[in-house]
């Protein structure tokens, strides 16, 4: 436990089990980004699985939308404190849209249109784990919030959901993305609080 | 991205409060000395920490305002939030001498060096001004002469942090241009009605995309998108565009 903060009694007592250290609820929906959001023409999407000899799959908008879609429900975590339980998403799980790729390679980085990266093992986007959402609450995804499309990896924290996600590339060795080059945790696990470089 | 990397491990230090000061009825100055605090470039943030008696703790992110070495201390400038858990305790409970937790700094991409030589442009939003004051404070602490213009969105006069200040800075360093943004309310005489941020705005208070300025914009969410979206639509290049925002949340 830390130091008393004299005079502090706390007002929200958000603790609960369902939500990790540091962390507070939010019923809003925060924005977070490291610049202008990019507006990405549907006929213009794409989203690309390239492994680590280079090979590539190409879905279309059109052909995305064909693929077999989930709904799930699920808690998000940002970095920055906040969290928000029990949000609605449709998308296709990665588990479908890795079944066609020949990898043997552990590591992923995965990039977003805008030039935004981050670096996500391959275990934690298979086996029901990670989407590529473009529905959220029953509504088109808001540009601000990644759309068209975004990844959704909700079980470690939100920036390695990338927004405005145009493709994965698998990699033999692990590199650091966006924010894990600036000093953020290389997995970001919310539950063991891995913010920054080093916790 | 190079050479931003942050590799030293950021460890929770007990702060101090030795000064204070309202910058607005409703912002406080909290000016903290951090023992072995590392420094920091303008931009960066820290992530505060409160803990009650009963071991029921939060967190926080705030932007530093102030500049590295100055003093030796740190500035942040709350803004306080109704209903905010945080906010109202670091605005009107915590005093002089007592001690908080804090670790940073925090952020290796929403940060200016004085090294750099492009223009810079400043787009604030309400209390979003804090880490690019702590821009201008760092230029002028090493007698900078980057061109640097901030455009600043406030409510009301009454609302804007760091006015006397940033009056001053104006007045006396030719090299900083200071525009005003009024929402709600205009001070008198005030050539135009309360509006919004626009592109007009933008345009002619801001620098040309053709000097390829570097572009900081930070406030909350809706006045970020906006300012951003037009940063691109005058030409400027997405890449030279960074932002911050905060969600209104605490």
């Amino acid at each position: 436990m830390g130091i008393i903060s004299p005079g502090f009694g706390g007002r929200r007592r958000s603790s609960r089990p369902d939500l990790p250290p540091g962390q507070y609820l939010t019923y809003d929906f925060p924005v977070l980004s490291a610049g202008p959001t990019p507006r990405i023409p549907l006929d213009r999407w794409r989203f690309t699985i390239t492994n680590e000899t280079g090979t590539r799959q190409t879905w279309t908008w059109e052909e995305f939308q064909k693929l077999p879609a989930e709904d799930v429900t699920v808690d998000i975590h940002c970095v920055t404190k906040w969290s928000k339980l029990g949000t609605n998403w449709r998308g296709v799980s990665l588990d479908t849209l890795f079944a066609d790729t020949d990898t043997a390679a552990e590591y992923t980085m995965v990039h977003g249109y805008g030039g935004y990266t981050t670096n996500v093992p391959l275990e934690d986007l298979l086996d029901g784990k990670a989407w590529i959402a473009y529905r959220f609450d029953g509504a088109e995804l808001e540009p601000e919030h990644g759309g068209p499309a975004r990844l959704l990896v909700p079980h470690l924290y939100f920036w390695k959901s990338a927004k405005w996600v145009s493709g994965i590339e698998m990699m033999n060795s692990d590199e650091p993305g966006f924010w894990e080059s600036a000093g953020y945790h290389n997995y970001g696990d919310p539950w063991r609080e891995q913010r920054y470089q080093g916790d | 991205m190079a050479g931003t990397a942050v590799s030293r491990r950021l460890i929770w230090r007990v702060a101090t409060l030795v000064g204070a000061r309202m910058e607005t009825p409703t912002a406080r100055t909290l000016v903290l000395q951090v023992p072995d605090w590392p420094g920091h470039l303008p931009g960066q943030h820290v992530d505060v920490r409160l803990t009650a008696p009963d071991g029921y703790s939060t967190q926080r992110s705030y932007s530093i305002a102030s500049a590295w070495p100055g003093d030796g201390t740190i500035e942040l400038t709350i803004q306080r939030l109704p209903d905010g858990e945080v906010s109202t305790y670091l605005t009107d409970i915590y005093r002089i001498g007592d001690p908080i937790e804090l670790r940073g700094p925090v952020g290796g991409w929403f940060v200016w060096r004085t090294a750099q030589n492009s223009p810079v442009l400043l787009l604030g939003g309400g209390s979003g001004v804090a880490p690019l004051m702590a821009m201008i404070r760092a230029r002028g602490a090493v007698r900078g002469r980057q061109p640097f213009r901030l455009i600043y969105s406030v409510r009301t006069p009454q609302d804007a942090l760091f006015a006397d200040e940033l009056a001053r800075r104006v007045r006396d360093d030719p090299g900083l241009d200071l525009r005003y943004v009024y929402t709600r309310k205009t001070p008198e005489a005030w050539p135009e009605p309360p509006r919004r941020i626009g592109v007009a705005t933008v345009n002619t208070y801001g620098w040309p995309p053709e000097f390829e300025p570097d572009c900081f914009v930070c406030g909350p969410t809706s006045f970020v998108e906006t300012a951003a979206d037009i940063l691109v639509a005058l030409g400027h290049n997405s890449q030279k565009i960074k932002t911050e925002r905060f969600g209104g949340t605490s």
